[in-house]
């Protein structure tokens, strides 16, 4: 059956529910709390309507320019950590066999779906000092005494990379499962070694892949807001943890507002950077 | 042989890695005392039996399952019609509410998160569950979204000329050769959604959270006054209903095809 134009209301009926529900249930809370971020705070209660930039004003400062800093170096080391282990990784996996990979991918997104509350719980828990990683070493000789390995910064990047590898190697997997054999048997018929081969003809191939993938984890990492609380100290809180704090603990619904609307912008900037990219490839 | 025996090295590491803070959890999880230590001292299942016997984890297991099994189902009533419109019908401009759908999952979940709380706390609804039902209903549209429109791109569009040539009519073949059809990849859009939507926190925090609590929100708070091993036993539950759900999505489907391989034989 070819696709065809709708002709009259009737057709348009598939329609109506799923455009209802998406208008009502996201484009308004959207806008509202886009609204909301020009609103004045009102300490008593919640928020007056108003029309003020104080919010956006308040986040010019020094301490939100370091938070915001902090957030995107912070995503960027998680970003370029994930994508130099799953690279390889996600390669070599869609060279096995059918039933290998299957294995794997249930593995991936059974952690992939884990709640950051069970990451960051599951981590702390392995950088504790009575149920830690240390005690290992301390059995095998290597430490006096176990050691608690948390809040420090390295806890928080180890967790957030744990969270972000398995979406860094699902994004990768459909290019790389789909990458030309051929290309691969060539440089290895001219003599290159499997090694070089990939560093030679399969990375520079899917240079723009990596550089998506980059944009995309990047994006993904900003989201973090449960680990940096859970195995961070608050001087490695990110921007996601600030917008929870005023939004909760400090009841400024309108800075709060206004703080996401600024990381939305962020996102759909490299969103779209990421698709500019994409559309390159494309082209090639 | 050297190249070989690198890639098993490899594997294994990253293997360890994604498994090393599952396998602390499990073992914390049968301490036969009350404390958090590793290896296990003793062997006991007390904390598990704890998920079902305590009033107050028993509670959010049933919150967490009911949010779960209603929102799920939404989601899957919102991207069905639409990803049928969309493969049926030349309508350029209807690709918009195809990008809405997918805009949540790929903005950081603190943005939605946070437009909920202000939708619902301007109509004056905060609070309620079905606010969190709805809410994660759209939070978790994209994953039925995206393997829907998988499905309908599989299908062969002559066997449906086909059916229509031979006189039978949209709603006929609608439900005599396409749902038939793509009810695999709804089965697993279905699937996708209720598990990340039992292991979500910030939309239900901050939709639900000060009235009630789901499983993860019950983890986070108790995580802050301190150690209990259900929480290990509850985390172990959860790793163990993904494995079970995805590992179902492999056996009757092909998973490798829902995640963007071509085609089901290998390459």
């Amino acid at each position: 059956m070819r696709r065809e134009a709708p002709k009259s209301i009737a057709d348009y009926t598939p329609l109506f529910f799923p455009a209802l529900m998406l208008i009502v249930f996201f484009v308004v809370p959207f806008s509202t709390m886009i609204a909301v971020s020009f609103f004045k705070r009102n300490p008593s209660g919640f928020y007056t309507p108003d029309f003020v930039f104080d919010n956006y004003a308040r986040f010019l400062s020094v301490f939100f320019g370091g938070v915001l800093g902090f957030s995107l170096l912070l995503a960027v080391l998680v970003a370029v950590c994930c994508v130099a282990i799953a690279f390889p990784f996600t390669y070599l996996l869609t060279r096995r066999p059918r039933r290998v990979q299957t294995l794997w991918l249930v593995g991936l997104l059974s952690v992939l779906s884990l709640s950051e509350v069970i990451i960051g719980f599951a981590w702390s828990t392995l950088f504790s000092r009575t149920a830690g990683i240390t005690n290992l070493f301390v059995a095998i000789g290597l430490m006096d005494k176990p050691v608690a390995l948390l809040p420090t910064f390295g806890a928080v990047l180890t967790g957030m990379v744990y969270q972000a590898l398995p979406y860094t190697i699902l994004v990768l997997y459909p290019a790389l499962v789909r990458l030309d054999p051929t290309l691969l048997e060539a440089a290895r018929t001219l003599g290159a070694s499997p090694i070089r081969a990939f560093f030679n003809v399969v990375a520079p191939a899917l240079r723009n892949t990596i550089v998506a993938t980059l944009i995309m984890v990047f994006v993904f990492a900003l989201g973090s807001y449960l680990l940096p609380q859970i195995l961070g100290r608050p001087q490695h809180w990110t921007l996601s943890v600030l917008i929870t704090d005023q939004a909760i603990y400090q009841s400024n619904m309108p800075f709060a507002a206004a703080m996401a609307v600024f990381l939305v912008l962020i996102s759909l900037a490299l969103v779209g950077l990421t698709l500019l990219v994409g559309r390159r490839e494309n082209a090639l | 042989m050297t190249a070989t025996l690198l890639r098993r090295v490899y594997f294994t590491i990253v293997a360890l890695f994604l498994a090393a803070p599952l396998i602390v959890v499990a073992g914390v999880s049968v301490n036969s005392r009350q404390e958090l230590s590793f290896p296990p001292v003793g062997f006991s299942l007390a904390w598990y039996a704890q998920i079902f016997t305590d009033p107050e984890w028993r509670l959010a297991l049933i919150h967490s399952v009911t949010l779960a099994v209603c929102s799920a189902a939404i989601a899957v009533a919102v991207a069905l019609p639409l990803a049928w419109f969309l493969w049926r019908r030349i309508a350029p401009w209807a690709n918009i509410f195809q990008v809405l759908g997918l805009a949540p999952f790929i903005l950081p979940p603190v943005i939605t998160a946070l437009g909920f709380l202000s939708f619902w706390a301007t109509v004056g609804l905060f609070g309620q569950f079905f606010t969190a039902i709805i809410s994660h209903a759209i939070f978790f549209v994209t994953l039925p979204l995206v393997t829907l429109s998988l499905g309908f791109a599989s299908i062969d569009r002559s066997l449906v000329e086909a059916a229509a040539t031979m006189g039978a009519d949209d709603r006929t073949v609608l439900k005599t050769v396409v749902l038939p059809l793509i009810l695999p990849y709804l089965v697993s859009g279905y699937a996708f959604a209720f598990v990340l939507s039992l292991n979500e926190y910030i939309v239900a925090y901050m939709t639900i959270g000060f009235t009630t609590e789901t499983l993860p929100i019950k983890i986070f708070n108790a995580l802050r006054y301190g150690y209990t091993p259900t929480m290990a036993s509850v985390s172990v539950f959860f790793v163990a209903v993904a494995a079970l759900v995805f590992g179902s999505i492999a056996r009757f489907g092909d998973i490798r095809r829902l995640l963007g391989a071509m085609s089901s034989d290998g390459s």
